[in-house]
């Protein structure tokens, strides 16, 4: 027998997992909230969709050929970064704000801390809030659905969560008439960002993920669950004035955000441990922001800071050592 | 009925069904035998025979030096031909005595049959380290060893390793099929030895013939089966203790800590062959297996027979193989070549064809938390292998690297690829170094 042999240390056999199907997977089971907001939102949501997706694969692809890497676009994750900035974008948004997003997200989000891996906070979510900041009025237009075959056009509304708040500054109480049934909100007809107006397709996607084992329940469950509690509480002090539970849950970008925003795994802490703290924390957040800051949603704020805080939950929350008391060191 | 199990683990593809089913097969004796005197966890023994001598079968060629270590015995009867450096699985070459095989396989006139009854304790474990018996499950720890307990660790309870977790192996199956009087005989000598009061034999659940055979035998005796969830690494004795007991052997620890000892099944049998037969170890059940051999078989095999032997009572390679493991895929050792020989802890011959040698290039690490998750010790293997491989051996001990069991649970489940295990290896070896070298 003369030939190569090689030589390893163990274990010498391989899941066949690799990042770029995690990546695929995480792609495929955005499809439905994408599709959704194509049938709502018509046209202009497939320009943002693609703009911001070929936005961050060109801005990954320069930026590692500037700094002499290997150009790594066909790994999926610049790609996930396009499609999450588009999903958190109104319909609306120009072709400039979307392209603009794009490259933050990948340049300021990504690439100057190392890329794949090494970013502290979410790409995606940190070009939204830039333009947030930046552009407030182009981040703040927002279209009422006009269903494919509807024959409708795309006309400037205000979101459920917009909406409320409005009439909260104002009068201090609820608005007398909601625009949209539950029925609607969780389907996704009514205005908001791309992404996040469907719950039915984001929770079908996500279940996808469940079934992947790509997505564990930590995150996503603490996160909604400690919204619905603490609304809840608010709620029922003083139901005139702050909505329901279910109206935080399926208005907003309260679905979009907890399954996929906050479970981004570079950003987000290790242990389970550490992943419910990170999941209530965006949630308390959340709600605070929404009930009682300037911003009618703050879902994506509270996911930032909450990723401020990882490297901090990882370093305090490690899991126990097998064979080590609770208690000892 | 909820089946038993410990936290962690994964569940890679069992790939048993080639050789599950096949009986065990006495392998012919080969042309020559290499009987490395280092086999063992310990000492290696010290030869005790010239070139040129003649030996007879079980013959003691090797003597024990010192409490960890045992004997060498000779496989079969024949001509000492050399004594001299040969390739060895642990990698460099070794000192081996090199045997002719006469053809009489004839036994040594020494050996000593002795009834139970008449031997103390004592007695019994001497026997078991004169027979030059260690763990057969892999790791090749000295049995007796494990026997002698010091006094103030009471062992009340003994767990029977039959769990076989690593994947492709099925020679501990087949022998609890084969063999389950001589596995239930040491079974009683070593709870006799050890004065266990509770008495365990752990059975993976893709076993169910090797459960049901043990439970219809140990039915009216003190013994109990217990039915395992299947999953890796079970079969690690920490982990199989905490399935069967609950309870979790102390960090840094032994199991005697609390009270636990763990033995294979097949170490049982070898166990029987030593006290009742007076024979020492000189064979053992080896699976020879994976897609590049042609016929994959359970093979008797004489400690000290070349791998290249076994492949050709396989029927040969299918394709010349990509990677010559010696044990399981998954904490299995590659090799040379097929020029090595067989040793006490060799229980399994797995030949991969290149095809299938995993090839995949690392990435970054994503912090997905797999391995996390996959990790039967709870580590963050992650975190501790990228201090290992700055050098950074405070950070890696201070993130407790020297509890890691080495499963490579967490390599297996890496979607980057990234040698994780393999880095947290380098970081214990640092951390140890670092150790010897302050005062």
């Amino acid at each position: 027998m003369n030939q190569q042999l090689y030589l390893s240390s163990s274990p010498h056999i391989h899941s066949g997992e690799t990042t770029t199907k995690v990546m695929r997977a995480v792609l495929y089971s955005l499809l439905p909230a994408c599709g959704v907001a194509v049938y709502f939102f018509g046209p202009s949501a497939l320009s943002v969709l693609l703009i911001a997706t070929l936005g961050c694969l060109a801005t990954e692809a320069v930026c590692q050929r500037l700094m002499g890497q290997p150009v790594t676009i066909v790994d999926g994750s610049a790609a996930i970064t396009g499609v999450l900035l588009a999903l958190n974008l109104p319909p609306s948004s120009p072709w400039w704000l979307t392209l603009l997003g794009a490259v933050i997200a990948i340049a300021i989000g990504k690439q100057v801390y190392g890329g794949l891996g090494s970013n502290p906070f979410n790409p995606a979510l940190v070009a939204r809030v830039v333009l947030l900041i930046s552009f407030p009025v182009q981040m703040t237009t927002w279209s009422a659905p006009a269903p494919l075959g509807s024959g409708l056009d795309l006309v400037t509304t205000a979101t459920p969560l917009g909406a409320w708040k409005n009439a909260v500054m104002l009068t201090g109480k609820l608005p007398a008439e909601m625009h949209g049934s539950m029925a609607d909100y969780f389907l996704g007809n009514m205005p908001g960002c791309i992404g996040e107006v469907s719950a039915l397709a984001l929770l079908l996607g996500a279940a996808y993920l469940f079934y992947r084992r790509i997505l564990t329940w930590h995150i996503p469950t603490a996160f909604v669950g400690s919204v619905v509690l603490l609304s809840g509480l608010f709620w029922l002090i003083n139901p005139a004035k702050y909505p329901n539970p279910v109206f935080h849950l399926l208005t907003g970008g309260l679905i979009l955000g907890a399954f996929y925003m906050a479970t981004d795994m570079v950003t987000t802490p290790v242990s389970r441990k550490g992943m419910l703290l990170f999941g209530v924390g965006c949630g308390l957040l959340t709600v605070l922001i929404r009930l009682f800051g300037g911003y009618p949603e703050g879902v994506s704020f509270a996911i930032l800071l909450m990723n401020a805080a990882t490297p901090l939950i990882d370093r305090y929350l490690r899991p126990r050592t097998f064979g080590v008391l609770a208690g000892k060191a | 009925m909820r089946l038993k199990t410990f936290a962690g683990g994964i569940h890679p593809p069992g790939n048993k069904q080639w050789s599950a089913h096949k009986p065990i097969e006495d392998c012919p004796l080969p042309a020559e035998f290499i009987v490395p005197l280092a086999q063992h966890i310990g000492a290696p023994s010290i030869v005790c025979v010239a070139v040129g001598q003649q030996v007879a079968k079980g013959q003691e060629i090797g003597s024990a030096k010192g409490f960890v270590s045992v004997p060498v015995h000779a496989p079969t009867s024949g001509e000492v031909v050399a004594i001299e450096h040969r390739a060895h699985p642990w990698g460099p070459a070794l000192a081996a005595v090199v045997i002719k095989p006469d053809g009489e396989d004839r036994w040594s006139t020494e050996l000593q049959p002795a009834a139970p009854g008449d031997l103390s304790a004592d007695d019994m474990v001497e026997r078991v380290r004169l027979a030059g018996v260690v763990g057969m499950g892999g790791a090749a720890f000295p049995a007796h060893v494990k026997m002698s307990p010091p006094p103030e660790k009471k062992i009340h309870t003994l767990i029977f390793n039959g769990v076989e977790c690593e994947p492709y192996l099925t020679a501990d199956h087949r022998m609890m099929l084969e063999e389950p009087e001589r596995i239930l005989q040491g079974v009683a000598l070593l709870q006799y030895v050890l004065g266990a009061e509770r008495v365990v034999i752990g059975i993976e659940a893709n076993k169910p013939d090797a459960i049901a055979l043990f439970t219809e035998h140990c039915a009216g005796t003190p013994v109990e089966v217990v039915a395992l969830q299947v999953k890796y690494p079970q079969g690690a004795e920490k982990q199989l203790i905490a399935a069967v007991t609950g309870k979790e052997v102390p960090s840094g620890g032994l199991p005697m800590d609390i009270g636990v000892a763990v033995h294979n099944v097949s170490t049982a049998a070898a166990v029987t062959d030593a006290i009742v037969h007076g024979r020492p170890l000189i064979e053992r059940v080896c699976t020879v297996t994976g897609s590049a051999i042609r016929e994959p078989k359970n093979l008797r095999i004489r400690i000290g027979t070349p791998l290249s032997h076994l492949v050709d009572i396989c029927g040969g390679l299918v394709e010349p193989p990509g990677k010559v493991i010696m044990g399981g895929p998954m904490m299995g050792f590659t090799q040379l070549g097929l020029h090595v020989p067989a040793t006490k802890g060799t229980s399994g011959l797995l030949l991969l064809r290149t095809a299938e040698v995993d090839l995949n290039e690392e990435g970054p690490c994503i912090r997905c938390a797999r391995c996390l998750q996959a990790c039967p010790i709870n580590l963050q293997p992650t975190t501790i292998a990228a201090y290992a491989r700055r050098d950074l051996v405070a950070e890696a001990a201070e993130h407790r690297a020297m509890d890691c069991i080495e499963c490579g649970s967490c390599s297996y489940v890496c979607p980057a690829v990234i040698p994780l295990v393999q880095a947290i290896r380098y970081g214990k070896a640092a951390i140890l170094a670092k150790k010897r070298n302050s005062p």
